[in-house]
């Protein structure tokens, strides 16, 4: 199996330093950069099928030239390289222009499967996979809580959540799976892991190694623009309340009564 | 004419989904706002039959029955359908930020060559056009953004707006397949439902959430308690999740659900910033936890500082002997 897994190092959610520059970009300088939470579970996925079924993992990053730090856990975890598309140029560009980059760079790989988080932290908007399948003619199994290859057959099984419930569904290999938490814990790095991804190779690519992208790429190209940026609407002041069971109980009563969150 | 706005809803046992209806909504309003006609399209199995319903909230529905796509993965064939329908100077092009919506929303700004703003709690007709307004970093800010060009795709949050029919029904009009999707199908061999019937967490209008504090899968049974009385659902933080006391598909926050419920009650909740993200925007929230200092102090409305299963216990009494006493 040779598996590709989509990494997006964001600002570490954890931190409460994320925020956004004078240019209504991601201040990447201002908060810690991690691996976003749901690739985690994308690759603690794709690692387990190596572990089955043989293979390799290559880690697939659009980010800034600092990256690398950030890729190294995922290596340390166990992916076996890792190949960073990075480029000035690349700064400021939009969810499509990023597909585009995307699907340039996994025109360069060779792979079964291509895992990819349901969505990101930073983002959260979870229309990459689906634009990505589509513009490769790639089958999308999303939202999966189990994956199962038949690489012998040249198909793969998904548990894709739904309401309620499951559907399992079935495609042909190669084909992209969007990845849930529900597919299980992402490991520590162990200390022989940390060892070896020092000395694994974080190839770079840069947009001219890359070569066309489906769309014009950057933030002069964006057919999106940030036009407002605000803090929230603040919520009251919190009502701080000591007392008994009984008492707090009645308390809670009263208030949601006054509110009329009662049934 | 110029360019509709486009509202995709989403089929489910022959009806529009409860966000397809609040993307309706949203979808009609700016359609005033901006003086641009609305059309809903809605694609599926029992697309015909939810057209009637979704037309309570749209000047005009366009349905394409697809009995086949129930043995298929819907979003492919859905996006191609929609996307054949979809002219030109058509935009924006509003949908649910459902699982399946994602898919579709994604799937249709390759197929249609548009832009995406992802998220949206709100879309208003601003200046320069139609504008999407969304939250970033779990709330810290709020972020409004436009197209530049043609409008392209919006994915709207569940919960952003109520829904509120048309002063008038719409009319349904049936077209018919005429797409075909890219790439291999992918197909569906089985449906497991577990908890059919359930109220979906995000739309649920009130949640009682449970923490690290309730200890095991035995403590949640108070909060099924709560949720019944206060006729809502049960949900939980990653920790929960993680200790496996309650099921993956409850979970708030960072890497589960968003909701946004009226009244939000957090049992043993610390409230960290990977919960907050998934929570912040409930009307009223309302916790208790033994940790003075824990973060939802801060931004909760109504904070109890106490052991959880005493004061849930006599919240339990307490709310019965009302509804008993009729003073509710």
């Amino acid at each position: 199996m040779r598996i590709v897994v989509l990494t997006k190092p964001v600002p570490d959610p954890a931190s409460g330093q994320d925020r956004l520059g004078p240019d209504h970009r991601v201040d990447r300088a201002a908060a810690p950069a991690v691996l976003n939470g749901n690739d985690e579970y994308a690759l603690e996925a794709a690692l387990r099928l190596v572990e089955s079924h043989g293979g390799e993992i290559t880690l697939l990053a659009m980010a800034p030239a600092t990256a690398p730090e950030t890729l190294r856990k995922g290596l340390a975890m166990g992916a076996h390289r890792a190949v960073l598309v990075t480029d000035p140029a690349l700064a400021g560009s939009d969810i499509r222009s990023t597909v585009g980059v995307l699907a340039a760079a996994l025109a360069g790989l060779e792979f079964d499967l291509v895992l990819a988080g349901i969505d990101t932290s930073d983002g959260f908007a979870g229309v990459v996979p689906a634009a990505l399948a589509t513009l490769l003619g790639l089958p999308l199994l999303s939202n999966a809580a189990a994956i199962e290859p038949d690489p012998a057959a040249g198909r793969v099984r998904v548990r894709r959540i739904i309401q309620g419930g499951y559907d399992v569904l079935e495609a042909p290999l190669p084909a992209l799976v969007s990845c849930t938490q529900a597919l299980g814990a992402p490991r520590y790095p162990s200390l022989k892991g940390i060892m070896a991804a020092r000395s694994k190779e974080v190839a770079v690519r840069s947009l001219a190694d890359l070569g066309p992208t489906r769309w014009p790429v950057g933030g002069a190209a964006a057919a999106t623009a940030v036009v407002a940026v605000d803090p929230p609407p603040a919520r009251g002041a919190t009502r701080t309340i000591r007392a008994s069971a009984v008492e707090a109980a009645r308390e809670i009563a009263d208030f949601l009564a006054a509110r009329r969150l009662l049934p | 004419m110029s360019g509709r706005v486009v509202v995709v809803g989403e089929v489910v046992d022959g009806r529009p989904t409860r966000l397809s209806t609040e993307v309706a909504t949203l979808g009609r309003r700016l359609g005033e706002a901006l003086g641009r006609p609305v059309v809903g399209v809605l694609v599926g199995a029992g697309a015909g039959e939810a057209g009637a319903s979704l037309a309570a909230y749209l000047p005009e529905v366009l349905t394409v029955e697809l009995p086949d796509l129930a043995d298929l993965a819907p979003a492919p064939r859905v996006a191609a359908e929609t996307a054949a329908l979809v002219e030109p100077e058509d935009g924006p092009i509003l949908v649910g930020a459902s699982p399946d919506g994602r898919d579709v929303a994604g799937a249709l700004s390759v197929l249609l060559d548009r832009p995406v703003l992802a998220n949206a709690v709100a879309v208003e007709a601003g200046p320069e056009g139609p504008t999407a307004v969304k939250t970033i970093f779990g709330g810290k800010l709020v972020v409004r953004s436009r197209f530049v060009g043609p409008p392209g795709i919006v994915t709207v949050r569940p919960s952003s707006v109520d829904a509120a029919p048309a002063d008038a029904p719409g009319r349904v009009v049936a077209r018919t397949a005429t797409a075909v999707a890219l790439g291999p199908p992918v197909r569906r061999l089985e449906r497991i439902l577990e908890t059919a019937g359930e109220v979906p967490l995000e739309e649920a209008a009130v949640v009682v959430v449970g923490g690290r504090g309730v200890g095991g899968a035995e403590g949640f049974a108070l909060l099924e308690e709560l949720a019944a009385l206060l006729g809502g659902t049960v949900g939980a933080t990653r920790a929960a999740v993680d200790a496996g006391w309650i099921g993956y598909a409850r979970q708030i926050g960072q890497t589960g659900k968003v909701v946004k419920p009226r009244l939000y009650l957090g049992l043993g909740v610390s409230g960290a910033i990977q919960h907050k993200v998934g929570m912040q925007t409930a009307e009223t929230i309302v916790a208790v936890n033994r940790d003075p200092d824990a973060p939802l102090a801060e931004y909760a409305d109504l904070y109890v500082v106490g052991d959880l299963f005493e004061v849930g216990r006599a919240l339990v009494a307490e709310l019965r002997r009302r509804r008993d006493a009729g003073t509710t």
